[in-house]
């Protein structure tokens, strides 16, 4: 982990109506950290994440991930909103994998992968190729290269999936539970993939109900509760000794 | 033997298990399939004794001018529905779009075109130059609307724009079955709307879209012959021209009868075809 900032939110407010999803949420993450978000159900976590690459809009506040304010250009005092072709380069660099998966059904695991660098960063096909090849090579799934989602497990659907997200050689992964919708004993070959994901040095936010992931892999972790950031700090800190009374009865919830 | 309680002793329960099974007798559906049977055969010598001299069908079946007419069938179909296709991709987009205004004028097109016969649409596009004598741009070109107004140009925007509303429908609700999960996967990976749409959401609409497609393009070989009413000649057009002359009435509906039958049967192979190729990747659902 180094000091650089690579995503920064100040002030990020988000509803839903009357729904007040996100109240002043700020954090920061620098490059290399795996940032885990804890909370029970409800509490802004995905709706956060989801803001970072702008799949939700936010209401005010700001966000900068990879050194740019993100859909938004200054000119003097005022914001004005980017254009669609604007937050598309902005979401190149920010990858995402899905609580379900989402990979294309139409594709093959191969072609959901270089999807994104031929259509989207122009890259040769067969260089794209080699590459998304290494890349199931690095998630073990080199062998299902040809096969289609529908003939995948989930646990192998997402190890696709975060394939297809590395494919775009992002500087930042958005985990929004990734193991939330598997078997439970298709979780670990997930978790894996994401151990060796942070080890190789990809920083990564992580929306999670996966403890132990949480206190092994994780660098900082921010707890959320009713759309406000209740706690944030090194996972061995928040996770052990946590300052704030909600933080106290969430970890105990999950834990019994 | 009608006793089926739990037998006493376990030998008597292995005796039972192990009797021979007779299959029901379907009775009811082997009288009715009787009575359905012999109802087809009547019909079938009804039409045999009846007064159609079937060699004169045999004998016009390839006749010169109904062979034109087959190809003047096939290529309005294209035509209009290549129109009716693009227009309702267009259509369905619009009413998507977000923009109010053109979701507004996507909503009206349908209610017009879709509302009104389609042989009445025929008739008011093939006498446009009643109230337009001339069409064009005023000072850059323009065109008599009788010369332009052929029964072929007139067939095809008639059906061609009134077959745009209803497969706008279709692709409307192509579009909409797609996961709104595909898109925002898309879009993480950084496409845009319009790529979106065209590599990602359109293909998945595709397996959706094509039997009602599919359907449509087979409507549309039939509903070509209303454009006969306005002098297009089209199979039923030249069937009715010879019949005219020569006053062999059924025996040349029979032969246009035969011509419809038979693309239709040639499309719905393709259709089954076209099918299987938007499926790929899905598990095989052809029954519940």
């Amino acid at each position: 982990m180094t000091n650089e900032i690579l995503v920064k939110a100040v002030d990020v407010c988000k509803s839903f109506g009357t729904f007040q999803a996100l109240q002043e949420v700020s954090l920061e993450v620098r490059k290399g950290e795996v940032n885990c978000i804890i909370g029970p159900s409800g509490s802004g976590k995905s709706t956060f994440l989801r803001c970072i690459n702008l799949l939700e809009r936010i209401d005010s506040g700001a966000i900068w991930a990879n050194g740019e304010l993100i859909g938004y250009r200054r000119d003097g005092n005022k914001l004005y909103e980017m254009s669609d072709a604007e937050i598309a380069r902005q979401r190149r660099g920010i990858g995402m994998v899905f609580q379900r998966f989402n990979l294309f059904p139409h594709k093959t695991a191969l072609e959901n992968v270089i999807e994104g660098p031929v259509q989207v960063l122009g890259e040769n096909p067969k260089t794209a190729r080699e590459h998304a090849l290494v890349l199931l090579n690095r998630v073990g799934l080199a062998d299902k290269a040809g096969s289609y989602p529908a003939e995948l497990s989930g646990g192998q659907q997402q190890r696709v999936a975060i394939a297809r997200a590395l494919g775009m050689r992002p500087s930042l992964i958005l985990f929004d539970e990734p193991t939330s919708a598997l078997d439970p004993e298709l979780v670990a070959e997930v978790l894996d993939v994401m151990n060796d994901l942070a080890a190789s040095g990809m920083t990564m936010i992580v929306v999670t109900h996966e403890m132990g992931f949480a206190r092994n892999v994780s660098n900082t972790v921010a707890f959320m509760d009713g759309g406000r950031l209740i706690e944030h700090g090194p996972s061995a800190r928040v996770l052990t000794q946590p300052e704030n009374p909600r933080t106290v009865d969430f970890l105990k919830a999950v834990q019994r | 033997m009608t006793d089926t309680t739990l037998p006493q002793s376990s030998r008597d329960a292995h005796d039972i298990a192990h009797l021979e099974i007779v299959p029901r007798k379907h009775v009811g559906r082997m009288i009715f399939a009787a009575i359905v049977v012999l109802m087809v055969a009547l019909l079938i010598r009804a039409f045999v004794v009846g007064q159609i001299e079937w060699p004169v069908v045999g004998q016009f079946l390839f006749a010169p001018a109904i062979i034109q007419g087959i190809w003047n069938t096939l290529l309005m179909t294209v035509a209009a529905m290549s129109l009716g296709i693009a227009l309702g991709v267009l259509i369905a987009i619009m009413r998507i779009s977000g923009n109010p205004v053109l979701e507004y004028i996507a909503l009206v097109y349908v209610w017009i075109f879709r509302g009104a016969p389609a042989l009445l649409q025929l008739l008011l596009w093939f006498n446009l130059a009643l109230i337009f004598p001339t069409i064009g741009i005023p000072g850059l070109f323009e065109f008599s609307t009788v010369e332009v107004m052929t029964p072929f140009v007139a067939a095809m925007l008639g059906l061609g724009i009134q077959q745009g509303a209803y497969t706008s429908e279709v692709v409307r609700s192509g579009l909409l079955s797609v996961d709104v999960g595909q898109y925002e996967a898309a879009r993480t990976i950084g496409m845009t709307g319009m790529q979106t749409l065209r590599r990602i959401v359109l293909p998945q609409a595709m397996r959706v879209m094509v039997p009602p497609v599919g359907n449509e393009v087979i409507s549309m070989v039939k509903l070509t012959s209303l454009a006969s009413v306005i002098q297009y000649s089209e199979i039923l057009h030249n069937a009715q021209v010879i019949y005219y002359a020569n006053t062999r009435v059924l025996e040349l509906l029979m032969v246009a009868s035969f011509w419809y039958l038979a693309i239709v049967t040639v499309l719905s192979l393709v259709q089954s075809r076209i099918e299987r190729y938007y499926a790929r990747g899905t598990r095989g659902r052809t029954t519940i």
